[in-house]
């Protein structure tokens, strides 16, 4: 009878444990990033200088780095997820359908580091040529488009985060179809639409917060995503509007400059930039959870009007 | 108004779009996998598998300090993460039902979206710190942190799928809930825990960013728990950008390594979870 | 029921179990055994005896091919095993500061207030000297190419962004050189070979001292981050119309073209051994070895080069390991010095050598000195 007592206890105290953890998270490095939040205030989010001579530290060029780098991935990654979801829920023979999904699960399975050397040794030299030439050359009257070509830099950044969210963004966003009531296809269809009216007009709208949620989970994962980006992004602490130009997100710098900072002030402003992306990231991953939960929660058939 | 003909050329091309789309999502796969297999095949032989790394810019030598690294690191992980992972998956599932519950399935949600590169900066402050070294015990630690909430959000999902009738049965012949779960929940659900754990196994084999302060690389091999140790992502990174020629198709290899690792837990997962449905 | 414990213990307990497998494993066929497969050495069967000693060591990048070659040797000889990882100096001086490793290394000096930082006297043992050579990537364009102190500082300035600027043409007649837009390569983490290079530019150019300043890692103005010596050479590799500036045997190791500079006495001079050497001929080293030697006076100086150090506390905490690691640093000094020519790292002079001695044999363990010589 003893056992009914502890062992309800023992898991009590694990699942305890990863409240604490997340909170130990937090505590620990608001403790360590102290310092340059005292130092610097609110003006380390919109500081351009990074100079560790001086002891100056601002973190807005990896922040829009950041933030660039996961806008563009999701600009490239969104419309092919959802093509491929709709694809694999609508369009494909059974077969088909499991045999690239499972191919797009495998491609959320590959770490990291392999698609930062592959984006190293493949995607760079093609981005250089022919991409950012042609790019250059026809689109060249664009800010977007213009300076050095290196092929290293925010676009090379940008695909490699696409590529790398896809599978994850794919796979939500097909369980979030399947939910959608067959009967709301059937009623689409019955009134003489097409299958893709019926997708545009009926499935896309009821899974919308779904969807929605799928996307930002993705953001996520770009915004957090760090040796893929450290290997093509170029490391250059910088604001440019030229997405040829290399960058650096907040989790390159870190990883490129962590080990290596001298000072306790350095180390600190680095810990805090650690902080802000944690504060970014859980912002929004509580987003599309709460998002994705509401959507795939609601059994599926039953009629939610 | 859209004529019928327009509409239906529409259809047909906008199906066309997202059949291209699926195509596109699978040939970048095929186009990594095949590109990482092409070059790294070359470079695997038994040597490459079993010695030691060469000094800097001497040819030849190999990655059996990061592949034993990378797995020593996975099974700390797993003696920490494990445990903790499923003892809290099973109060989410058993017990877990009320308002404490959703707010540690939340963080638990929550955690999995933390950065790994966080995680990493994090176990450097609280643990190489207070050890004074680089450590493969901070490296498992780190990659427990990241292992903990898989395990815990799978396990629960699996437990969940067991019948309560199953559990209603097991007390009505007197046994105490505790060894009802134990013996008789958690064998029923044992497939999609193992499944969780697996996963949670393949995710971390592949992490790099929280080793860099924890693990640290070592091209020594294994020297104890307290000293730094090699990891096949950790030593992929440092080769990849490296200008050796021959440690750029080292590290092809050692990718090829790792993803052979890292895909056939996958696939034995797919499996598993196949033959539950 | 036995069969479903058997269930239950499998499925709970295979996982760790296979982990505690996998560790046992990891600690019988892990450990080195001092012979390295693929290295023979002939007739020498000194196999060391007793416990191996571990020394983890971390920092500088730039002398990391002669440290690795070194110390390879060196737990063929005896029971010491050095991990040493290149994490660039800044990295070196942090992480011994944060006692997290045994030694530290950096080619740069520590500054006053990082040495504040140390919870002890830090010293500066000098293992080699070696040269920065400015590498380039210019399609069709492997050897030759001349730069000067000015022109070098206003690339890395960002002031001069192409190939075929008239003042680099001028410089080299007859030199055919693209119009590639340079891409600037610099050091994303804490470096010492950026130190010996930033020092050199604050030396020779005024702008480059009040804009950035001479430090391990500075506010670069220049296009892209390498992580580490490798980094930095792994980018100049793959980028036409990069430069950069990496160790020498990074260059020559992977046949990377360099650039010739011209010295403080206005000849134009490679770097190699000899160039190195002499530039810390004519130098009145300082007891505790701590100087820069860019930008010499001497004619046949290459001007970037440098010194690297190893750092290790004076007053050590650990018997044995102090004294393996005093150890290894004489014998770096004296036996280890053979390795350097052959990786183009200039061996230390006489007069270094007797001053570093000086400064291992002030290494101490309660008071003791810790070498026995």
């Amino acid at each position: 009878m003893r056992g009914d007592a502890v062992f309800p206890a023992v898991t009590f105290l694990a699942a305890l444990a990863i409240i604490a953890l997340m909170l130990l998270i937090v505590y620990q490095m608001t403790i360590v990033a102290l310092p340059s939040l005292e130092r610097f205030g609110a003006g380390f989010l919109t500081g351009t200088t990074w100079d560790a001579v001086t002891e100056e530290f601002g973190a807005l060029p990896a922040i829009f780095g950041t933030i660039v780098t996961s806008l563009l991935a999701l600009l490239i990654a969104v419309p092919l997820s959802i093509g491929a979801a709709i694809f694999l829920t609508e369009l494909a023979p059974s077969p088909v359908g499991n045999v690239v999904s499972f191919l797009v699960e495998l491609l959320a399975a590959i770490p990291s580091v392999v698609y930062g050397i592959w984006g190293l040794f493949v995607l760079v030299p093609l981005v250089r040529d022919p991409l950012q030439r042609v790019l250059g050359d026809y689109l060249g009257f664009l800010p977007l488009f213009q300076g050095p070509r290196f092929g290293v830099g925010v676009l090379s950044a940008g695909i490699i985060l696409a590529i790398m969210i896809l599978p994850l963004v794919t796979a939500t966003t097909r369980d979030i179809i399947r939910m959608v009531p067959s009967t709301q296809k059937e009623a689409m269809l019955a009134l003489g639409a097409t299958k893709w009216e019926t997708i545009w007009r009926a499935v896309l709208p009821y899974g919308r917060s779904g969807i929605v949620g799928a996307i930002i989970l993705g953001l996520g994962r770009a915004l957090g995503e760090t040796m893929a980006v450290t290997m093509v992004i170029g490391n250059a602490f910088k604001i440019s509007p030229s997405l040829f130009a290399p960058g650096q997100t907040m989790a390159s710098q870190i990883a490129s400059e962590f080990a290596e900072a001298t000072s306790d002030l350095y180390i600190s402003a680095l810990i805090e930039i650690g902080l802000v992306l944690l504060g970014i990231s859980l912002l929004v991953n509580i987003m599309a959870r709460l998002l994705v939960w509401r959507a795939t929660r609601g059994v599926g058939g039953r009629l939610k009007t | 108004m859209s004529t019928y003909a327009t509409r239906k050329a529409t259809n047909w091309i906008m199906l066309g779009l997202c059949g291209l789309c699926a195509i596109t999502a699978t040939v970048a796969l095929i186009a990594i996998l095949s590109y990482t297999i092409a070059k790294g095949a070359p470079a695997i032989n038994l040597q490459f598998l079993t010695s030691l790394p060469q000094p800097v810019g001497e040819t030849g030598g190999g990655i059996s300090n990061a592949i034993l690294g990378t797995l020593l690191l996975v099974g700390l992980a797993c003696v920490i993460g494990i445990p903790v992972g499923l003892l809290a998956g099973i109060y989410l599932s058993e017990f877990g039902g009320h308002r404490f519950g959703s707010v540690v399935r939340f963080t638990a949600d929550v955690l999995f979206g933390v950065p790994s590169i966080v995680i990493g900066m994090f176990v450097y402050a609280l643990v190489v710190i207070r050890m004074g070294s680089f450590s493969a015990l901070s490296g498992g630690i780190a990659l427990a942190f990241i292992m903990m909430p898989i395990i815990a959000r799978t396990a629960e999902e699996s437990l969940r799928l067991v019948p309560t009738t199953i559990r209603e049965a097991g007390l009505a012949l007197g046994i105490p809930l505790w060894r009802t779960i134990l013996s008789i929940v958690l064998p029923g659900a044992l497939t999609g825990v193992v499944t969780g754990i697996m996963l949670g196994m393949a995710r971390v084999a592949g992490e790099t960013a929280p080793l860099l302060f924890t693990a640290f690389g070592n091209r020594l091999g294994f020297q104890g728990l307290d000293n730094p140790v090699a990891a096949l992502p950790l030593q992929i990174y440092r080769y990849a950008i490296s200008p050796y020629s021959d440690w750029q198709s080292q590290a092809w290899g050692a990718a090829l390594v790792l993803i052979a690792l890292v895909l056939i837990t996958s696939v034995v997962v797919r499996i598993l979870t196949r033959k539950r449905r | 029921m036995t069969n479903t414990r058997k269930r239950i213990f499998i499925g709970i307990l295979l996982l760790p179990l296979l982990a505690a497998i996998l560790v046992a494993f990891a600690c019988s066929s892990g450990s080195p055994s001092g012979t390295l497969p693929g290295v023979t050495t002939s007739g020498q069967t000194t196999t060391p005896s007793g416990a191996r000693i571990n020394l983890t060591g971390a920092g500088a990048t730039f002398p990391y091919p002669l440290y690795s070659k070194m110390f390879s040797e060196y737990s063929k000889i005896s029971n010491v095993d050095v991990n040493y990882q290149s994490i660039g100096s800044g990295g070196g001086i942090r992480q011994i500061t944060e006692k997290t490793v045994d030694f530290g290394a950096s080619d740069g000096i520590m500054t006053d207030a990082q040495s504040a930082a140390a919870p002890a006297k830090l010293l500066h043992i000098p293992m080699t000297s070696g040269a920065v050579a400015v590498v380039y990537n210019l399609p069709g364009l492997s050897t030759g190419l001349k730069l000067t102190a000015d022109i070098l500082a206003d690339i890395y300035l960002k002031k001069l962004t192409k190939w075929n600027d008239s003042r680099i043409t001028a410089l080299n007649p007859g030199v055919n050189i693209p119009a590639n837009d340079i891409a600037v390569v610099h050091r994303s983490d804490g470096s010492g070979t950026t130190f010996i290079f930033t020092n050199y530019l604050s030396k020779v150019s005024q702008e480059w001292k009040d804009k950035v300043g001479n430090a391990t890692s500075v506010k670069w103005p220049g296009d892209i981050g390498g992580q580490g010596n490798e980094g930095v050479a792994g980018q100049v590799k793959q980028i036409a119309g990069a430069i950069g500036y990496v160790e020498l045997a990074y260059a020559t190791q992977n046949n990377i073209p360099f650039a010739s500079l011209k010295n403080k006495s206005g000849n134009f001079v490679a770097p190699s051994i000899e160039a190195t050497t002499a530039t810390a001929q004519g130098v009145e080293l300082p007891d505790d070895m701590k100087v820069m030697l860019t930008d010499s006076a001497n004619p046949a100086a290459y001007p970037i080069s440098g010194f690297t150090w190893i750092l290790a506390y004076q007053v050590q905490t650990d018997q044995v390991k102090g004294k393996a690691l005093v150890d290894l640093l004489w014998w770096s000094i004296h036996d280890g010095q053979k390795y350097g020519p052959p990786l183009l790292y200039a061996s230390l002079s006489a007069d270094a050598v007797k001053k570093t001695e000086a400064l291992i044999k002030s290494i101490t363990y309660q008071g003791q000195p810790l070498l026995d010589r």
